[in-house]
């Protein structure tokens, strides 16, 4: 054959169930990997930035771990939910208005029919969309492992670039992410073309009291070693009016508070402009439709 | 290892290494060519095939994962000598210059076709936007997605 792309030898597995993976994950050790969409794992493979002996299949758990689902004042999200599942769900969307900000942008249709919720979080790129939507939404990741399942948060989640909580013989299952209303979010990304990584891009979410900023979210991507939430930026908002003023200074603060390095999709510069940029219009655009909930819930 | 796959409606077994890829099991294996092999990065879309009745980039899948499942290449469009009316489309509106992304862009129509019979201009942008055409500028394209739903119920046999 010509000179192509492909990745190294592998052994191959199929999981059936969450506790079969686990299983053949524990058997087969440290140079085992899950593959689920495998939109990211498979070009890294090719490029033999991850070169991995054996590979669990989890694709059989579509049936299992794709679903979204209202439970009380929380939302449940299946790791197996491919993007395109995210991006048609109205109920979601209705929610939950950042998730489809973020899927229009994330990639191509193609992509999006393989790519999995679960998969995005764990490969814990920097710059990947769905992580800072987590982020910003406050979610909490559920991990399987042989002994039981347990909670982290997005904070916890990340411990760096590609490196995720999850432990070798463990499984992302599902994300939770709380619902309050009256509350509203949004997400904006700055790419050099159509579903291209971020330059940066900022969710942001709002939820309001009495016509005052009760709480407030931003998670900005590509600007950290992990997609970074803000914690300055929801203590200046709380109690605030959703007006420019505020907007203006949560800007201030995520381009202060955030860490991008100049590199080939721009200047740190650059990127702290966007961040304050992103950070004001996500918040706006969450503010409003914040308002709208205010009649709605 | 031994990969069975469903293409074009017919269970293919072959003996394969677990790290090939479904685009080379569709040409090398199986001598199905018409899916092309143009990036490998997972960008243009040039081998893109129907898995499951979408649309899927087959460079960035592995072959073995596509066992139990139902693939579909360009060569499944016309059928005993009836052509998709997507390939009518391309034929009549110029849809295509080298012929490189015809294959994926083909597939792509048809299955957005299958799910919105009656697709805007925007929705057939959308749906091809993963995948690359350097001649066309996709106004060609975007005309023979259009003339396929406008020419759904014509048959035309190949002469």
């Amino acid at each position: 054959m010509t000179h192509m792309q492909v990745p190294a030898p592998i052994e191959y597995a199929r999981a059936t169930t969450v506790e079969d993976a686990v299983a053949l994950l524990e058997r087969l050790g440290d140079e085992a990997r899950v593959i689920a969409g495998g939109h990211s794992l498979l070009p890294m493979m090719k490029l033999r930035l991850a070169v991995p002996e054996y590979l669990v299949d989890i694709n059989d758990l579509h049936g299992d771990l794709s679903y979204i689902e209202a439970d009380g004042d929380v939302v449940r999200i299946g790791a197996m939910t491919r993007h395109r599942e995210l991006l048609e769900s109205e109920p979601l969307w209705d929610l939950f208005p950042i998730f489809r900000d973020a899927e229009l942008v994330i990639a191509d249709p193609p992509v999006r029919n393989r790519g999995t919720l679960g998969g995005a979080l764990c490969q814990a790129d920097p710059s990947e969309d769905l992580s800072s939507v987590c982020t910003t939404l406050d979610a909490v990741c559920v991990i399987q492992g042989s002994s039981g399942t347990r909670q982290v948060t997005m904070e916890e989640f990340h411990r760096g670039p590609y490196e995720t909580a999850v432990g070798q013989a463990e499984l992302l299952t599902e994300v939770r992410i709380p619902v309050r209303r009256p509350g509203s979010s949004a997400y904006l990304k700055v790419e050099r073309r159509a579903g291209d990584w971020a330059v940066v891009a900022t969710g942001a979410a709002i939820w309001l009291e009495d016509g005052l900023i009760s709480d407030a979210r931003v998670g900005l991507a590509a600007v950290g070693p992990n997609t970074t939430g803000i914690p300055e930026v929801s203590a200046a908002l709380r109690g605030r009016r959703p007006d420019e003023e505020a907007f203006a200074e949560a800007g201030r603060l995520a381009a202060a508070s955030c860490r991008p390095v100049t590199d080939a999709r721009g200047s740190a510069a650059y990127k702290r402009h966007l961040a304050d940029e992103l950070t004001r219009r996500t918040l706006r655009t969450a503010a409003a439709r914040a308002l709208a909930d205010t009649g709605a819930a | 290892m031994e990969v069975s796959v469903t293409v074009n409606g017919e269970l293919v077994t072959r003996d394969v290494e677990a790290r090939m890829l479904l685009v080379h099991f569709l040409r090398d294996e199986l001598g199905l060519t018409g899916t092309h092999w143009g990036c490998d990065t997972t960008n243009c879309g040039a081998c893109v095939v129907l898995y499951d009745d979408e649309p899927v980039k087959s460079c960035t899948v592995l072959a073995p994962m596509a066992e139990g499942h139902d693939v579909q290449t360009v060569e499944h469009l016309e059928l005993d000598g009836v052509l998709d009316p997507v390939q009518r489309g391309f034929m009549e509106c110029h849809g295509l210059q080298c012929g490189f992304c015809t294959p994926g862009m083909l597939l792509t129509a048809r299955a957005l076709l299958d799910r919105d019979p009656d697709p805007s201009e925007q929705t057939i942008r959308e749906a091809i936007s993963g995948q690359i055409c350097r001649c066309t500028g996709y106004a060609t394209i975007v005309r023979s997605v259009r003339w396929a739903a406008e020419h759904a119920d014509e048959v035309e046999v190949v002469p």
